[in-house]
């Protein structure tokens, strides 16, 4: 199992560094001077060198890549051009923002897509079945830029249950939470459902029929630990796509997180802040893959103890 | 007389609703009493495993359901019972063991879970109390090193290692019942005694009932009290197994006797039954057998015979044959007895195939830069060779590498060592468009028929394939016409060459991979397997085709298969192979009857002998073949062997014997 985890580290060192690099490449591909946005168009010519050599923009490309990685490894991100503060501290102090509004909206995904999914698999072509699946197809189709406002026309403004936007009481990640956990847990629904449907079927369940099991341990005992299988998977791809869902929700509740960082930073043209975010975004992306792939092993003894016979 | 233990009356089920609904099981009655073994006997979809899951309650659900009738246990209508009581029957007084260990465990709990949940469930047991019990159990089903094996998953088990499992599950219950639905079916002839005869000891130790269900005659042989003979959904037959095996009434029972291959059959054609078992979604206005049998007249299409019994055995026979009060028809002399004297071989001994010291070894790749640590020896060093016109039978259990040999011989899998010669000239070196182009002189025919056929092509387009690909026929034409020859040969109506291949049965599909090998005129021909998948009657006709496709063409086979009923029957050679080596070879006759390997001799005694007084003495093989890729030192045998000596251990025995019959066992120097 150490063997198999320490693999899966030095794969995914050697994506973030190809991550790190790319983001490097394209943030000096983007057109636009970072030294005119920062003194206008009319400092003068001396000004601007200056600039240049203080932020190490006059040295050769191949060196300043080698500056920031030595600086990376040190975990400095430079400092924003904005506020001039280091990026470091700024990302600490958005990131739990974030990391609250994330784990939330993944309790909410699995609360709503695994019981949904039993139950439609178990009652299939029922009533039950047929509406689970309509919740799930209602889910996908609509977008978080419109379900955010509307949640909070109905529970802010009509109701006044929740707070309109921010964080400042304990009550406010509902909204953003559900927001951003309904359309995953359609999917995962789905999923849920279709590999709970497959497991039913297997050989070993009858043999957990013919003992004369309770249903629930039947379910959830012998049923549910094969489904989760796949599920898992996917589960890691899409947490993904819900850090991508957190910029625009984020924006959308005010939530002051990594999101809505990215976004203010991108309208202020603050590159060394973007770079970080995107990076850490990515990051986070293959940790999650990572963790997602030792669940995985770690479920399935196969996997664990490798192929017997 | 006490009460039976189990009693099924007149029990029907449905699967599917309105006009296709199939009734899979349509009054079955029958009784089980304490401390016996009921064989339930039949061809595949005559709904035997249907009336086994019902009496547990557990048809697939939400399509299938019980329609008439009574299964009592005890006295007890478990049809009535509420389904929580019905918790307590299963698994407690009713278990039930499957045909796929394989699939039958759940692959992500322990061994020690799967077997202690019933516990929790039936006996109140937990805990360390438990546990003890479990490894008790694991003990009496003969696992070895049962401390490591509590904790561990069933991929880390061998087939026969699952099944000893499932019947742990089984017993931990401590059931009055034990329905065993084809236990060995899925296993290797020597696993499969094992197994048997471990249900047996149980069975005197705990005096508990079994519910055997099973294809095989010869099983029911050794194991059963009573035999029932399932046919359409119905009884056909029931009677204890002496009067059985001496006097089979029902023409159905008859057949599946005459169409087992043995060695005294080998020079005639096997006694098979035409047709099919009839769909089963409608009505019956006579006889269900009447369109297969050979000793029908009208009456049987237009009157359902009656369940009709000779009292003092106890023999029940659904046939109008068998009912005094139904005078048949003088049977007539002309009906055909399809026997047909088989020509004997004309051919010289000239070898077409000669194969000498070939290795097939599998490279082991661990780490990061997937380095080699180690080989599978699937194949080690084998030589044979293969008249024209003859049949050489490769025999062994599954993971011998037979075939993984067969696949070498023809070069689907490039050796890594050794010579394979056709006709004269080396394939081992033989690349790319030469190789290509001598495939047609060699073909294989595949275990299942059904994964090898292209399910979205046509099964003509599919035989015709391999003619365009050896440019055998020039027009489109000619191929279509030699296409419909070809089925016409294999016992197909040419009309079917539109057809796919799900519309066909399992022994019609086996007929056209045996087209689509003979469409390119080939000269050898390896069968891998090739009736191991089918019923006896249909393995029958399979069989009978081969022969006397060969009788016509020439042709040579190299028959791979685990069965040795069948090499009795059809192969003029035979070589045994163990571990990846050929441990005998030599004439059929000559190794059947004096097998000097202590191997051949395991392997012939543990066949189930259709003879119920035949009593021999099976060899007992301990434990299971080891891996290939860890042979044991020595003779790769001894660790199994009854008879091995300490030089075993150290040298693998050199070829001894005559020419004719070779074998490499350190007993025969």
């Amino acid at each position: 199992m150490l063997k198999f985890i320490t693999h899966r580290m030095a794969g995914a060192l050697l994506v973030v560094f190809g991550v790190v690099s790319i983001v490097f490449l394209l943030i000096h591909l983007i057109p636009g001077d970072p030294v005119e946005i920062m003194l206008g168009e009319a400092a003068s010519v001396t000004d601007r060198e200056a600039l240049r050599v203080s932020l190490g923009l006059d040295q050769p490309l191949a060196h300043q890549f080698m500056a920031y990685l030595k600086a990376l490894l040190k975990l400095d991100l430079g400092s924003s051009f904005h506020s001039h503060r280091p990026v470091v501290e700024l990302l600490l102090e958005r990131l739990p923002a974030t990391l609250v509004l994330a784990g939330m909206s993944l309790l909410i995904t699995l609360l709503i897509a695994v019981p949904l999914g039993i139950v439609a698999a178990i009652r299939r072509n029922s009533l039950w079945d047929s509406g689970a699946m309509s919740f799930s197809m209602l889910g996908v189709s609509v977008p978080n830029f419109w379900l955010g406002p509307l949640l909070i026309l109905v529970f802010s403004l009509w109701l006044g249950w929740f707070p309109v936007s921010g964080r400042e009481s304990f009550g406010a990640v509902v909204l953003p939470a559900i927001t951003l956990g309904t359309g995953l847990a359609a999917v995962l629904s789905r999923m849920v459902r279709s590999s709970m449907l497959e497991v039913l079927g297997e050989d070993y369940m009858r043999t957990a029929r013919a003992k004369g099991l309770v249903p629930s341990r039947i379910i959830f005992h012998h049923a549910l630990r094969n489904a989760l299988l796949p599920v898992i998977t996917l589960l890691g791809l899409q947490l993904g796509a819900l850090l991508a869902g957190a910029v625009i929700t984020e924006t959308v509740f005010s939530w002051p997180g990594i999101g809505l960082l990215t976004i203010e930073a991108i309208q202020s043209r603050d590159y060394p802040v973007v770079q970080a975010c995107v990076l850490l975004i990515s990051v986070s992306y293959v940790l999650i893959n990572l963790l997602t792939d030792i669940a995985y092993a770690w479920i399935d003894p196969r996997i664990r103890l490798g192929g017997g016979h | 007389m006490s009460r039976p233990l189990i009693k099924l009356q007149d029990l029907s089920v449905r699967i599917g609703y309105g006009d296709k609904a199939i009734r899979p099981v349509d009054g079955v009655s029958f009784e089980i009493n304490r401390g016996e073994t009921f064989a339930l006997l039949g061809e595949s979809g005559c709904g035997k495993s249907m009336t086994a899951l019902s009496i547990l309650r557990l048809l697939p659900q939400p399509a299938g359901r019980i329609t008439g009738g009574h299964v009592y246990l005890d006295g007890e209508d478990l049809t009535a019972l509420p389904e929580l009581e019905m918790r307590q029957v299963r698994g407690r007084r009713v278990a039930m063991i499957f045909q796929e260990p394989m699939t039958s465990l759940n692959p992500v709990l322990t061994i020690g879970d799967q077997i202690g949940e019933t516990l929790r469930q039936h006996q109140q047991l937990k805990g360390q109390a438990a546990r003890e019990r479990v490894l008790e159990l694991l003990d009496a089903v003969g696992i070895p090193d049962v401390q490591r094996r509590y904790v561990e998953y069933p991929h880390q088990l061998s087939g026969g290692m699952k099944q000893r499992i499932m019947i742990a599950i089984a017993l931990a219950g401590e059931p009055d019942l034990l329905i065993a639905d084809e236990p060995t079916t899925a296993l290797d002839v020597t696993i499969q005694a094992q197994v048997l005869e471990l249900l047996q000891k149980i069975q005197q130790e705990t005096h508990m009932a079994i519910m055997l269900i099973t294809h095989d005659l010869g099983i029911v042989a050794g194991m059963a009290d009573r035999v029932a003979v399932m046919y359409a959904g119905q009884l056909v037959e029931e009677a204890s197994r002496n009067r059985f095996f001496a006097e089979a009434r029902h023409p159905y029972s008859q057949r599946l006797f005459e169409s087992l291959p043995d060695v005294g059959k080998r020079d005639h054609a096997l006694r098979t039954i035409p047709g099919f078992v009839p769909a089963l979604d409608h009505d019956f206005a006579g006889c269900r057998f009447a369109q297969r049998c050979d000793q029908a007249w009208d009456y049987c299409h237009s009157h359902v015979p009656s369940w009709s019994i000779e009292t003092d055995h106890h023999h029940h026979v659904r046939c109008h044959l068998a009912d005094e009060n139904v005078i048949a028809p003088p049977v007539s002399e002309a009906r055909e007895t399809a026997l047909r004297h088989a020509a004997a071989g004309q051919h010289n001994g000239e070898a077409l195939l000669d194969v000498n010291d070939l290795k097939v070894h599998f490279p082991i790749h661990k780490g990061v830069f997937k380095h080699v640590v180690g080989h599978v020896y699937a194949v080690d060093g084998i030589s044979l060779s293969i008249p024209r016109g003859r049949t050489l039978a490769l025999v062994g259990e599954s993971g011998c590498g037979k075939t993984t040999a067969g696949m070498g011989i023809l070069q689907l899998l490039r050796p890594s060592a050794g010579s394979v010669r056709f006709d004269g000239t080396e394939l081992t070196g033989l690349k790319g468009e030469r190789l290509r182009r001598r495939r047609s002189d060699f073909q294989f025919i595949f275990q299942d028929p059904y994964s090898s056929m292209n399910p979205r092509m046509r099964v003509g387009d599919i035989v015709e394939e391999g003619m365009i690909a050896q440019r055998i026929t020039k027009t489109r034409q000619e191929r279509r016409q030699r296409v419909e020859k070809l089925f016409a040969q294999v016992g197909l109506s040419p009309d079917h060459v539109h057809r796919y291949p799900h519309e066909f049965s399992g022994g019609q599909r086996q007929r056209i991979c045996i087209a689509r090998a003979l469409a390119v005129d080939p000269r050898l021909v390896v069968c891998d397997e090739p009736t191991s998948a089918l019923d006896v009657s249909v393995q029958a006709q399979i069989l009978n085709l081969l022969k006397q496709l060969q009788n016509e063409l020439g042709l040579s086979y190299l028959f791979i298969t685990h069965n040795l009923s069948v090499v009795a029957y059809l192969a003029d050679r035979v070589a045994v192979m163990y571990l990846g080596r050929i441990v005998e070879e030599g004439p059929v006759a000559e190794v059947l009857e004096r097998p000097l390997h202590p191997y051949t001799r395991a392997l012939i005694s543990a066949i189930p002998q259709v003879e119920p007084d035949s009593r021999r003495e099976i060899i007992r093989l301990e434990g299971d073949m080891p891996s290939p890729a860890n042979p044991p030192s020595g003779c790769h045998f001894h660790p199994r062997c009854p008879s091995a000596m300490p030089e075993c251990r150290e040298h693998y025995p050199g070829e001894t014997g005559s020419t004719e019959h070779r074998v490499r066992c350190f007993l025969h120097r």
